[in-house]
């Protein structure tokens, strides 16, 4: 019996849990004939899907994604620290999927937003009426100089962004550090990126684990920024500062990662000057993060921003497109500042629902989305800050007074840790 | 977090013992806390000897959930870092407290039934 399975007789036997489910299922469904395409089935397609059909009845909604596999995204800065297996990131795409939404196992090519379709690798055109990006990004691993995914695992060479897979091989080249020492480099690209903590969180739990190895003396950490933070809000940057302080993470500001030569092991930054190399035991390489090529060719970008990146032009507060009216992007691939996180997309997927119901039921929506990211900054194992803000870098947590943003706490951890997962999967399925 | 719905938490407990640790516990907790009710209905009053040693076995209680706790999540007692992590681990203890001392109870209750009953069959 799997997990779901067990889940739902569980749930059959709970008085609460049917009361629950009937108030939810006992919402007036919109009818409607509306064709709704969605990109891609990650978090935001998936969560967006199982709310729409509770929303619509008569909708046809098509979900286009060939990837068999869902990847738990925020699970990923643990397997790369050995802390979880690489199984714990990984599901089926079709685990996740509501019936009534037809699944394409196929990958979107092109668009067309003035005669509204869509077509795929296989051949096929789609007409919609209403089409959500939900692509998520693509890791433009060919823009680093030298290094390919193949390297990473071995030499020193960590890449946990990459993949289940890749983010276990990283583990690997971090674990062999942790017992040998010698120097860590870490970096970020200068693009937009998923969750900008991540990077911060593998330098604080290689730096953690290389000491609880016992071998912080023989061992150095650098960590390479791409401007002069360490992180978007000022008030985390700073407190940030002073943990890699603390820590003895020394810190190599405006050093964008360009290029590697693996058998030297040497990294080579752009610097505003000119290029600095850095020699590495230990790399953890972050590629620049783009949009998708198909959406870039399909003119639904920013023209003035981003022009490297091609992230695609929405409203900031409704996620609409602001010359296509009936297209929404979510998560990655939307061009906001901020909100490149599932926390993020936990936040957006209800606006979106709401303005593309209201779309179909004739009026304007209502709900807005305020930039809102969270991000558990792990400083240690076993301990993390819950850093919690919105597009104006102000701090938002969800417990004041509780739960304090920037304190290293124990339970911001076991969020992190046991109760991140959970929510996350309530949230795919549309209930949280 | 947004909501806290039964289910999500159902699944956040079931995340952090394990599918199949976190039911045998659950299904273990339900089982004693039956057979306490039953041995006080049973025997109609509570035995202030067997609570004595019921409430010395509270401390170990307090002593293996948090232990268990730390385990199941990587943690140890040097990751308390604040007023609220000392709460959480507070009522942690707590509740593995009062959880040995209705295990404690009723087991005595169970393999040892008053005398006063005993000598009236």
């Amino acid at each position: 019996m799997d997990r779901r399975r067990f889940m739902q007789l569980a749930a059959l036997g709970s008085g609460a849990l049917a009361l629950s489910s009937a108030a939810a299922e006992a919402q007036p469904r919109t009818q409607t004939s509306a064709s709704i395409v969605i990109i891609g089935a990650g978090a935001a397609g998936t969560a967006l899907a199982n709310r729409l059909t509770r929303r619509l009845a008569g909708a046809k909604i098509t979900i286009i994604d060939p990837r068999q596999e869902h990847l738990y995204q925020p699970g990923l800065t643990l397997v790369a620290a050995g802390l979880k297996p690489a199984n714990y990131v990984l599901s089926r795409t079709t685990d996740w999927l509501p019936s009534g939404v037809t699944l394409l196992p196929d990958r979107a090519t092109a668009i067309d937003p003035v005669s509204r379709t869509v077509s795929t690798e296989s051949g096929t055109t789609l007409n919609y009426d209403y089409l959500v990006l939900a692509t998520g990004l693509v890791l433009d691993h060919g823009a680093i100089e030298g290094f390919s995914l193949d390297m990473v695992g071995q030499n020193g060479i960590g890449a946990l962004y990459a993949g289940a897979d890749y983010a276990q091989r990283t583990w690997t080249a971090a674990q062999k550090f942790t017992e040998e020492g010698g120097t860590a480099v870490f970096t970020r690209p200068a693009t937009e990126m998923k969750c900008a903590g991540a990077p911060l969180k593998h330098a604080f739990l290689l730096n953690d684990l290389t000491k609880r190895a016992g071998n912080l003396g023989k061992a150095k950490f650098i960590y390479a920024a791409h401007n002069e933070a360490l992180f978007g809000v000022p008030i985390v940057s700073e407190k940030v500062r002073m943990l890699f302080g603390q820590r003895g993470i020394e810190t190599a500001y405006s050093r964008v990662l360009t290029g590697i030569d693996p058998s030297r092991k040497v990294a080579t930054f752009k610097t505003p000057e000119a290029t600095e190399q850095i020699e590495y035991d230990y790399l953890h390489v972050i590629p620049p993060q783009r949009a998708p090529d198909f959406i870039r060719q399909s003119g639904l970008s920013w023209a003035d921003k981003w022009t490297d990146q091609g992230w695609v032009e929405v409203d900031q507060k409704t996620l609409r497109h602001l010359r296509h009216p009936e297209v929404f992007a979510l998560g990655d691939v939307a061009g906001v500042p901020k909100g490149k996180t599932a926390a993020s997309v936990k936040w957006q997927v209800p606006v979106v629902e709401d303005h593309l119901v209201a779309a179909i039921e004739g009026r304007d929506g209502t709900e807005i989305y305020n930039g809102y990211t969270s991000c558990p900054l792990i400083t240690q194992v076993g301990r993390a800050m819950l850093i919690e803000f919105d597009y104006q870098n102000n701090l938002t947590p969800s417990f004041p007074g509780l739960i304090p943003p920037l304190e290293e706490l124990w339970i911001s951890w076991l969020m992190k840790e046991v109760a991140l997962k959970s929510t996350y999967n309530a949230m795919l399925r549309g209930r949280a | 977090m947004k909501e806290l719905t039964f289910d999500t938490m159902l699944a956040v407990f079931e995340d952090i013992f394990g599918a199949g640790l976190f039911w045998v516990l659950v299904v273990g907790a339900v089982i004693v806390t039956l057979a306490y009710v039953y041995v006080l209905i049973r025997d109609r009053a509570v035995s202030w000897r067997k609570f004595l040693l019921a409430q010395l076995s509270m401390p170990v209680g307090a002593i293996l959930a948090v232990g268990l706790v730390l385990v199941v999540t990587d943690s140890s007692l040097a990751d308390i870092g604040g007023a609220i992590d000392l709460l959480v681990l507070l009522g942690v203890a707590l509740v593995g407290a009062i959880g040995m001392a209705i295990l404690v109870y009723t087991a005595q209750s169970l393999l040892r039934p008053p005398a006063l009953k005993r000598a009236r069959q």
